[in-house]
């Protein structure tokens, strides 16, 4: 306990003098807060603008949330049907990759062009980029369910449907959990793409508004809004993985 | 042995694919299996012994002949048969307890009652039936806490939990060590000798087969075909010092120079 207890306060006493390099770097070589603003000056930014900023973060938040839970169920549907099936894993899978190739900025005009600007091409664009990881891991998942375990459970009658809940699933909830956390960050990405092309709100325009009126102080606090947001949910997927998927973990400490 | 007949096959052949690609994995075969007996089927390796099995569970349909099963056509829908392989598969989300509970889950009439009843009546069934292989105490481990062999025990109990009448098992213990596996031998003796089901096993281990079944059946190589089928008459229960025995001793010979012979007749062909 002592020991991870030393690992962590090291790890974040680093990342203070990470910040605290870039700030005396930043004053020793003069730097120009319209190239790269010191950390003082974006914390200052964020603490001063917070009422303003405040409404964005809630919509980037919200879009990112939403685009994330229609892409897990997407995700999982998808999983489920290609992880089940042989003939619907060589069909999906070479039409998974080819869409999953596609740069997403290609879709969000398309998507504009379909709903116009706004909400719903952002959540539209942050499911489409996060549920491929889902998709993948949940096909893996089942597709790794023993074949003789498979023979046991028929020799019982048991149906397909038997041996999905009692063993496909389960087993498929380490992947499922740690697809989770690949596919928030990836919600983000999704969600902020499609605000800096075509939305009036959220995090994503307020960086592109403030880059192009030469407010770099205020495009990094956009930058520090959104990495926290992503740390903290990152975080909190990771919490819930070990609750729910511990006999994995174990499984691996006594491996080793 | 009550006479009745557990498991027929009526010219059975298998052949896996079709046209250029057409494996024949097994010859016509009839045989008869009387309701209680433990029969091993010994023989090379790939000569269909494990495609009996799933033809015993209805998992492969026969290309030619019938396999008939209590009575009845052999389908994995309508039967009840416990199975077991060299991999335990036991699930790691699970206790060991939980994993043995399995069966009662999907088969009927436990399933119906299985809300019910999981956390009384099927609970002190499945203890009973850990005890009975020394798993008691292990009720409430987690798979990966147990040994190879003490998993392969509670692969048996996951396979008797539901009280089938045909148990099949393909080279459960092959992955043992020869310590561990001598005292599965007894464990698996005892479940039958207390529960008798109609036991299948497909093993490599002439020894295994003699100290086992009641009856042993030799394989030739692929397309598989029975060679030889003859009973194991000593009394039970038999006991290692008895596989060392000149009388045990001569039947494994005997047995050995008709499975190489099967095999030295394919290196000859090819
Ligand atoms: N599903 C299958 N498809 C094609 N060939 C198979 C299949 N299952 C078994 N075979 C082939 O049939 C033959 C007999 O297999 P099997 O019954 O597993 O042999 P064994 O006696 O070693 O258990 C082998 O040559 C094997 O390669
Ligand atoms: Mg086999």
């Amino acid at each position: 306990m002592s020991a991870t207890l030393r690992r962590r306060s090291l790890s974040i006493g680093l990342i203070l003098a990470f910040f605290g390099v870039w700030e005396v770097l930043c004053i020793a070589l003069n730097v120009s807060d319209l190239v790269l603003p010191r950390p003082s000056e974006i914390f200052t930014v964020l603490w001063q603008r917070a009422p303003q900023l405040w409404p964005h973060m809630l919509q980037t938040l919200g879009t990112t949330l939403l685009g994330f839970v229609l892409g897990v169920a997407t995700g999982v549907v998808l999983g489920a049907i290609v992880g089940s099936s042989r003939l619907a894993y060589d069909t999906a899978y070479p039409l998974l990759i080819g869409f999953s190739s596609i740069p997403k900025v290609a879709v969000v005009p398309i998507f504009v062009l379909w709903f116009g600007s706004g909400t719903v091409p952002a959540v539209l664009t942050s499911l489409v980029i996060c549920f491929f990881p889902i998709v993948v891991n949940i096909a893996t998942g089942l597709a790794t369910t023993e074949p003789e375990l498979e023979d046991v459970l028929k020799a019982l009658g048991a149906s397909k449907f038997d041996i999905l809940w009692n063993v496909g699933l389960p087993r498929t909830m380490p992947f499922f959990f740690a697809s989770l956390k690949v596919a928030i960050t990836y919600a983000f990405v999704g969600t902020v793409l499609s605000e800096t092309v075509a939305s009036n709100r959220g995090i994503g325009n307020v960086m592109i508004s403030a880059s192009s009126n030469f407010n770099v102080p205020l495009a990094f606090a956009g930058l520090f809004i959104l990495a926290g947001l992503g740390i903290a949910l990152y975080a909190i997927f990771s919490l819930i993985e070990r609750q729910v998927t511990g006999w994995a973990t174990r499984k691996r400490e006594i491996a080793v | 042995m009550s006479g009745r007949k557990a498991i027929e096959l009526e010219s059975v052949g298998v052949t896996f694919g079709s046209g250029a690609d057409a494996v024949p994995a097994l010859s016509p075969t009839t045989m008869d299996i009387g309701e209680g007996e433990f029969v091993a089927l010994v023989g090379p390796s790939g000569c269909g012994k494990s495609t009996i099995l799933k033809l015993v569970a209805g998992l492969v349909a026969p290309t030619t002949g019938v396999v008939v099963v209590g009575g009845r056509e052999a389908s994995a829908k309508a039967q009840r048969i416990g199975m077991a392989f060299q991999n335990p598969t036991m699930l790691p989300w699970l206790t060991v307890e939980k994993n043995v509970m399995l069966p009662l889950k999907i088969v009927q009439p436990y399933r119906a009652e299985f809300r019910a009843k999981r956390k009384g009546e099927f609970r002190d069934k499945v203890h009973a039936l850990l005890g009975e292989v020394g798993l008691r105490d292990f009720a409430n481990a987690y798979p990966w806490q147990l040994s190879g062999g003490m998993l392969q025990r509670a692969n048996l109990c996951r396979a008797l939990v539901h009280e089938p009448r045909i148990l099949l098992l393909d080279e459960p213990f092959g992955a043992l060590d020869q310590f561990t596996r001598e005292e599965l031998w007894a464990a698996l003796q005892s479940l039958w000798m207390a529960h008798r089901p109609t036991v299948l096993l497909v093993t490599h281990d002439l020894r295994e087969a003699g100290y086992l079944a009641s009856r042993i059946c030799v394989m030739s190589a692929r397309p598989g075909r029975i060679l030889d089928d003859s009973p194991v008459d000593s009394a039970r229960p038999r006991t290692l010092a008895s596989t060392y025995e000149p009388d045990f001793a001569a039947r494994t010979q005997r047995l050995r120079d008709l499975i190489v012979g099967a095999q030295r007749h394919v290196a000859e062909v090819h």
